[in-house]
C-alpha cells in the first residue's frame, strides 16, 4: 500500500474523519441542563454529517472512469463508484428525513448520524472488495453498525426486538457465508476473486460443480440476508417495523443495494465460470422472492411492514437482472446488456423507496400512526403529502411515467434478450 | 405548426390539469364556491382548445394521401432507440375527435353534478384526456405504453373516489386497475420482444420489418400478449368481468369516458399493432378472434337481457357491441394476403371502426341519460321505473333516439357499423357472421323490452319513487322534472352526430376506408 492508493480512498477517509469529528462534537462542551438534568444535543450536528457526505461525493469525482487496484484487496472501478455514489445519496436522503424524526424521540442524536456515516464507510469498502477476507470484514462492519442503528431507541421494546432479530439472523447468515468462502479457499488456495476464478477455471466438470455448488449456496445465504431474498428474508418485516423509520429506509435501500453489489461482483467475477449453476439458482430465488414478497405485502396492515414486504418483492425483480446478467460478448454492448438493468433499477428504487419512507416518516411525525387504515382521508388532510406518497407508490408498482417503470423495463428486457 | 399540432392536442389538457391545482382562490381572493366555479369553467374552456384543434386536424387531414400525417419524430431515449414519434392516419383522426368531444361534454356535465372534491375531479379528468389522446397519436411502442398506463391512474381514482358508495367503488376501481395492469405486463413483455426481434420500438418500422417473421412460436406469443392486453380493455369475453363493476360504480362522466373512449383504446390497439405488425399471425388466429367476437356479441346481449340495473345493462351491452369490432377485425385478419378478399376485409375493418366511433357516441349518450335519471331518482332499478314517458316526454325523446341508435336502426349511426361488419364478415366467415347476426335481434330485445318498456311505457305509479330531485335547482319534490337545460346541452350534440352519421356515414368512411384499403393492399404484396 502506497500513499498513492490513499487517493482512491478519499470518500472513505472523509466519511471516517467526519464520523469521528461528529462523535467528538457531540460530547464536547456539553453540560447537563441544571434543571432537567438532561443534555441538550447540538441541532446542527446532522448538517455536519451532510457536509461530510457532500465532500465524500466530491471525493468520488476524480476517480470517475478509472480502473485501479487499491492495496490489493479493493477495486476502484466504475461499478464501485456507482454503488458508493448510490450509498452516499441514499444516506444523505435518510439523514434529511431523520432530522425531524429524531428530534422528538431521543436526546442521543449525534452518534446516530456518526453511525450512519460509519455504515456508509462499510458500504464503500464492501462494494469495492475484491478479496473474500476484505469482503467479509466489510460486511461484518456494515452488519454490526446496522444492528446498533436498528436498536437505536433503547427504551423502545420494538426497536430492541428489531435489533436482536436482525443480529441473530445476521450472525447466523454471516457464519454460513464464511463457511462457503472457506470452501472456496480450500479448493483454490486463494481468497482473491481473480485468483479464485483462475483456479476454478483449471478445474473441470464435476469437480467444479461439487466444489462450487455448495460454496455458491452457502454464500448466497449471506448475500441474500443483506438483500432480503426469500428464504433469507424473515428478519426483514420485524426489523423494518421496529427499527427507527429512517433506519428502515436505510436498510431497505443503501444496505440492500450493497447486498446486490457484493452478489454481482462475487458471482460474476469470482464464480463467472459457474454461471449456468448460479443463474438457475438465482432465477428460482428471484421467482420465490417476488411472489412471496408481493403476496404477503397484500395482507399487511402496518405501512412499514407493507413496505418491508414490498422491498422484498423488489429484491426479487432486481435479482432477475442479476440472474440474466451477461459478461462480455455482443449482447453486453446492447443497452439491456451487462448488469445495466440492475443498476438502473437500484437507482430508481433507492429514490422511490427513500421517498416513500420519507412520506411515512412525515406522517408518523405528525400523527404517530403507522397503520394503513390511519391513512384514510390523507388526501383531505395533507394533499401534497398524499400526492407525493401516491407517486412513490406508483413508482414502486412500476407505472409509467415513473422511474420504477424504467427500472422494470430494463430488468425485464434482459432475460427476454437471452431467450 | 403542423408538426406540433398533435403535441398541442395531447398536452394542452395536461397543462390545464396542472392549472387546476394552483391556489386560484388565494391569489384572486375568491371564496371556495367561486373558486370551484372558476376551476369548472376553466377546465371546460381549456378542453375546448383540443376539441377545436381536433376538428382542425380532421379538416387538415388528407384522406387520399398514404401513410401517417402530422408526423413528428424526435429522439427521446437514444440509448434504447426510443423516439417521441407521433402521427395520425384515417383511423386515429376520428377517434381523437371522439376523445376531445366526449371529454368536453363530460366536463360540462360534471361541472353541474360533481359536488365533492371539485379540484381533484377536474384535474384527473384533464389528465385522463392526455393519456387517451396520447395513445391515439403514439407511433412508438414505449410512448404508446406510457400513455396507455397514464390513463389508467386517473380512471382508477375517478371510479374509486367519486363512485356511488353503495356500488362498492373501491372494489370496482381496484378490479379495473388490476385487470388492465395484468394485460399491460403482457404488453410490456411483447413490446420488449418486438424490440429484441427487429431492434426498434417504432410501430411503423416494426410493421415493415415484421418481428419474428421466421419464428411462429415467438410471433404467436407476442401476438397473444398484445391481443390479451387489448382484449381486456375492449373488453372481450372472457376478460370482461371488470367492466360491469367499473361502470356501475363510476360517476356518470367517468362511465361515459370509460365506455366512449377507453374501450376504444383496446380495439384501436388491435387495429394499430396486432394487425399491421403481426399480419400472418393474425391470419393464423383470425378465426379465434372472430369466435371471441361472436361470443362477446351473443353473450353480452344475453346477459344484458337479464339485468335489472339500468347501468349494468348498458355496461353489458358494451361487451356485445364491442364484439362487432372484434368480429370485423378477426374477419379482416383472415383476409390478410388474399387479393380477392381485400375488399371484404376493408369493409369489415370499416365496420369495426364505425362501430367504435358510433358506440362511443351512443353509449356515451346512454350513460349520460342514465346519469340524468339517477340524479333525479337516486336509483337505477328497472322495476322501480315505468310510465315515465308521460312525465318526462323530452327525456323519453332523447332516450329513444339514442336507444334506437344503439340497436342499429337504419338511418341512425349504429346501423352502419353493423352493416359494414356483416357485409365484410359474411364474405369471409359466413357461418360465424350468421351466428353474430343473432346479436342484433337480442339487442333489439333488451333495448325495447328492458329499457323502453320498463322505464317509459305503462302506467306511471307515483308511489314507486316518492322523492325526486331536480338536479338543476337541487329542489326535492314528489314529481320528476324533465331534462334541464345543461343536460340538453350535453345530449343534443350527441344526438346530432347520431343522425348525421346515420344519414351520411361518408363523413367517417372518408377517413377509414382509404387507410384500411391501403393497409390490406399493402399486406397482399408480402
Amino acid at each position: 500500500m502506497t500513499l498513492n492508493d490513499l487517493i482512491f480512498l478519499r470518500p472513505e477517509l472523509i466519511l471516517l474523519v467526519t464520523a469521528i469529528v461528529l462523535f467528538i462534537l457531540d460530547i464536547a462542551g456539553r453540560r447537563p441542563d441544571p434543571v432537567t438534568a438532561t443534555r441538550q444535543p447540538k441541532p446542527w450536528l446532522p448538517y455536519v454529517a451532510l457536509i461530510g457526505l457532500a465532500a465524500a461525493a466530491l471525493g468520488l469525482l476524480p476517480g470517475l472512469g478509472q480502473t485501479a487496484q487499491v492495496a490489493t484487496m479493493l477495486a476502484a472501478d466504475p461499478f464501485a463508484i456507482f454503488f458508493k455514489a448510490l450509498a452516499i445519496i441514499g444516506v444523505a436522503l435518510v439523514i434529511l428525513t431523520a432530522i425531524p424524526y429524531m428530534r422528538t424521540r431521543t436526546p442521543y442524536r449525534g452518534e446516530f448520524y456518526a453511525l450512519l456515516l460509519i455504515a456508509t464507510v462499510a458500504i464503500c469498502l464492501a462494494v469495492s472488495a475484491t478479496n473474500f477476507v476484505m469482503l467479509y470484514l466489510a460486511m461484518e462492519f456494515l452488519s454490526i453498525t446496522s444492528y446498533i442503528l436498528a436498536g437505536f431507541f433503547r427504551e423502545d421494546r420494538k426497536s430492541g426486538e428489531a435489533a436482536i432479530k436482525y443480529f441473530l439472523y445476521g450472525a447466523t447468515a454471516s457464519a454460513v457465508m464464511l463457511y462457503g468462502m472457506s470452501l472456496l479457499y480450500g479448493a483454490t488456495g486463494t481468497t482473491d476473486f481473480g485468483g479464485v476464478a483462475q483456479a476454478l477455471g483449471k478445474l473441470g466438470g464435476s469437480d467444479l460443480v461439487w466444489l462450487g455448488g455448495p460454496a455458491i449456496i452457502l454464500m448466497l445465504v449471506g448475500f441474500g440476508f443483506k438483500a432480503s431474498l426469500v428464504p433469507f428474508h424473515q428478519w426483514a418485516p420485524d426489523t423494518y417495523e421496529g427499527a427507527p423509520t429512517p433506519v428502515t429506509a436505510f436498510l431497505s435501500t443503501a444496505s440492500k443495494a450493497t447486498g446486490f453489489a457484493i452478489l454481482i461482483r462475487v458471482f460474476l467475477v469470482a464464480l463467472g465460470g459457474l454461471q449456468p449453476l448460479w443463474a438457475a439458482l438465482l432465477a428460482a430465488v428471484a421467482i420465490l422472492t417476488m411472489t412471496l414478497g408481493n403476496l404477503t405485502a397484500i395482507r399487511q396492515t402496518n405501512i412499514k411492514r407493507m413496505l418491508a414486504f414490498s422491498s422484498i418483492a423488489q429484491a426479487g425483480y432486481i435479482l432477475i437482472g442479476v440472474a440474466a446478467a451477461t459478461t462480455g460478448g455482443s449482447a453486453a454492448a446492447s443497452p439491456f446488456g451487462g448488469v445495466n438493468g440492475v443498476l438502473i433499477y437500484l437507482l430508481a428504487y433507492l429514490v422511490t423507496n427513500v421517498g416513500a419512507f420519507a412520506a411515512v416518516i412525515a406522517i408518523e411525525n405528525r400523527s404517530g400512526k403507522v397503520a394503513i387504515s390511519d391513512y384514510a382521508g390523507l388526501a383531505r388532510r395533507a394533499p401534497w403529502l398524499a400526492v407525493t406518497l401516491f407517486i412513490f407508490l406508483l413508482s414502486l408498482a412500476g407505472i409509467p411515467p415513473t422511474a420504477g417503470f424504467v427500472g422494470k423495463l430494463f430488468v425485464l428486457a434482459r432475460p427476454c434478450a437471452r431467450r | 405548426m403542423t408538426n406540433s399540432l398533435l403535441t398541442i392536442i395531447t398536452f394542452v389538457p395536461l397543462l390545464g390539469a396542472i392549472l387546476t391545482l394552483l391556489p386560484w382562490g388565494k391569489w384572486l381572493g375568491l371564496d371556495k364556491a367561486r373558486e370551484e366555479r372558476l376551476i369548472k369553467n376553466g377546465a371546460i374552456a381549456i378542453s375546448l382548445l383540443p376539441l377545436g384543434l381536433a376538428i382542425a386536424l380532421a379538416a387538415g387531414f388528407n384522406p387520399a394521401a398514404a401513410g401517417f400525417q402530422f408526423e413528428i419524430k424526435v429522439p427521446w431515449i437514444t440509448a434504447l432507440n426510443v423516439h417521441y414519434h407521433l402521427g395520425v392516419d384515417g383511423l386515429s383522426v376520428p377517434l381523437i375527435f371522439l376523445t376531445t368531444f366526449l371529454t368536453t361534454l363530460g366536463l360540462w356535465y360534471s361541472a353541474r353534478t360533481i359536488k365533492t372534491r371539485v379540484r381533484e375531479f377536474f384535474f384527473l379528468f384533464l389528465l385522463l384526456e392526455t393519456g387517451m389522446t396520447g395513445v391515439f397519436v403514439s407511433l412508438d411502442l414505449v410512448l404508446f405504453y406510457v400513455f396507455w398506463e397514464l390513463g389508467l391512474v386517473p380512471m382508477y381514482l375517478l371510479i374509486g373516489v367519486w363512485g356511488q358508495p353503495k356500488d362498492k367503488p373501491q372494489y370496482s376501481a381496484i378490479k379495473f386497475f388490476l385487470y388492465t395492469m395484468a394485460g399491460s405486463v403482457l404488453m410490456l413483455l411483447a413490446i420488449i420482444g418486438v424490440y429484441l426481434s427487429v431492434g426498434t420500438f417504432d410501430i411503423v418500422e416494426a410493421a415493415k420489418l415484421k418481428p419474428f417473421a421466421d419464428n411462429f412460436l415467438m410471433a404467436s406469443l407476442a401476438f397473444w400478449a398484445f391481443f390479451i392486453a387489448f382484449a381486456i380493455k375492449v373488453p372481450s369475453w372472457p376478460f370482461h368481468t371488470w367492466l360491469p363493476d367499473a361502470h356501475t360504480a363510476a360517476p356518470t362522466a367517468g362511465s361515459v369516458i370509460l365506455a366512449g373512449v377507453m374501450l376504444k383504446l383496446g380495439a384501436y390497439g388491435i387495429l394499430r399493432i396486432n394487425l399491421p405488425i403481426f399480419p400472418d399471425t393474425f391470419k393464423a388466429y383470425g378465426l379465434v378472434v372472430v369466435i371471441l367476437g361472436v361470443i362477446s356479441i351473443v353473450y353480452g346481449a344475453l346477459v344484458s337481457l337479464a339485468q335489472w340495473d339500468l347501468k349494468r345493462l348498458i355496461a353489458y351491452s358494451s361487451v356485445s357491441h364491442m364484439g362487432y369490432v372484434l368480429l370485423g377485425a378477426g374477419a379482416a385478419g383472415l383476409a390478410v394476403g388474399s387479393k380477392e378478399l381485400v375488399d371484404s376485409g376493408a369493409m369489415a375493418l370499416n365496420g369495426a371502426a364505425l362501430t367504435m366511433f358510433n358506440h362511443g357516441i351512443s353509449t356515451g349518450a346512454l350513460f349520460f341519460l342514465v346519469g340524468v335519471i339517477y340524479e333525479r331518482a337516486h336509483l337505477r332499478d328497472l322495476k322501480m321505473f315505468g310510465g315515465l314517458s308521460s312525465k318526462l316526454p323530452y327525456y323519453y325523446g332523447l332516450f329513444a333516439v339514442t336507444a334506437f341508435t344503439s340497436l342499429g336502426l337504419p338511418g341512425l349511426a349504429g346501423f352502419w357499423g353493423e352493416f359494414f361488419v356483416f357485409r365484410g364478415a359474411f364474405d369471409i366467415v359466413s357461418i360465424w357472421a350468421a351466428v353474430g347476426v343473432l346479436g342484433i335481434v337480442l339487442t333489439a330485445a333488451y333495448i325495447l323490452w328492458k329499457i323502453v318498456q320498463y322505464v317509459f311505457l305503462g302506467q306511471y305509479d307515483p308511489h314507486k319513487i316518492e322523492h325526486w330531485t331536480d338536479p338543476a335547482t337541487g329542489a326535492e319534490g314528489h314529481e320528476p322534472t324533465d331534462v334541464a337545460r345543461f343536460e340538453k346541452i350535453t345530449l343534443w350534440p350527441l344526438v346530432f352526430f347520431m343522425v348525421l352519421i346515420g344519414v351520411f356515414p361518408a363523413v367517417l368512411l372518408n377517413f377509414f376506408n382509404g387507410t384500411f384499403v391501403a393497409l390490406l393492399t399493402g399486406l397482399v404484396g408480402k
